[in-house]
């Protein structure tokens, strides 16, 4: 039975691939631990992973001197995700449309636009320096918690 | 788990059969050097077998529009056979699914190709 007690884990992570996979796994099992269903699972891990890579390749440019924080907290009503940078900063508005014609066939710029496609909420903060992104999904009312 | 191709030929198609998972880092180089290998050799003819491909990112399906692209420019055609559920959903939802000729039957997908 999944458990829906309200919890929160945060990890400090180096600005690398494995870091990236060892985040999606985490949001994986964290998902599956708060009563998401077999679909909405991997679109949160999805979304999660899409977040990490932008944080270590965008963000942080494999730089083994800068790293990357994620933190997963459960509620009574949500998962809330939040993966940071110490990057340049991302200005959310400033990204193309991955749907546009003049896009379609772009071989990069869907990781936001997934991001946005499987969670409830996503929100930017600028840090200084870096980005935080805050990724939440809400359980449906058939899930325990609500 | 890494990503692996199988090529062969069948009726003058190139056809890569993909396993395991496209995402940056593992797949995506994987997917680019198998298609530039098929362009190299004068083979402009390519099906990607997406059937065991388990998993796919941003990543990857930037990759398979780069292949598209370069196998297009190049005069060629690239078609995708055998979507799993999660690949056609990300397909869908890119807006891709009509961009890419997909074919779920690897005959009618060989005789699709131009002659």
């Amino acid at each position: 039975m999944a458990d829906s007690t309200t919890m929160r884990v945060s990890y400090t992570l180096d600005s690398s691939l494995d870091s990236v996979n060892k985040v999606e796994q985490i949001a994986e099992d964290f998902a599956a631990r708060a009563g998401f269903d077999e679909d909405t699972v991997p679109h949160i891990a999805m979304a999660v992973r899409e977040a990490a890579v932008n944080a270590v390749l965008h963000g942080n440019s494999y730089d083994t001197n800068k790293h990357v924080t994620a933190s997963f907290e459960t509620t009574t009503d949500s998962l809330i995700i939040r993966i940071a940078d110490q990057g340049p900063g991302l200005d959310p508005d400033t990204l193309p449309d991955p749907l546009a014609p003049e896009n379609i066939l772009r071989g990069s710029g869907r990781g936001i636009f997934l991001i946005k496609a499987f969670m409830d909420e996503v929100n930017f903060r600028q840090l200084h320096p870096g980005t935080e992104l805050t990724l939440i999904k809400h359980r449906t009312p058939a899930q325990p918690g609500t | 788990m890494s990503m692996k191709v199988k090529t062969r030929q069948v009726d003058g198609v190139t056809i890569l059969d993909l396993s395991g998972r496209i995402t940056l880092g593992e797949g995506s180089v994987t997917i680019r050097d198998a298609v530039r290998d098929v362009l190299a050799k004068g083979s402009n003819k390519i099906l990607l077998n997406l059937g065991d491909i388990s998993y796919i990112d941003s990543s990857g399906i930037g990759e398979l529009v780069s292949a598209f692209t370069t196998v297009k420019n190049s005069g060629g055609e690239l078609k995708l056979l055998n979507l799993t559920k999660k690949v056609h959903d990300l397909l869908q939802i890119t807006k891709l699914y009509t961009v890419f000729d997909v074919k779920d039957d690897e005959a009618t997908a060989i005789s699709s190709f131009t002659k």
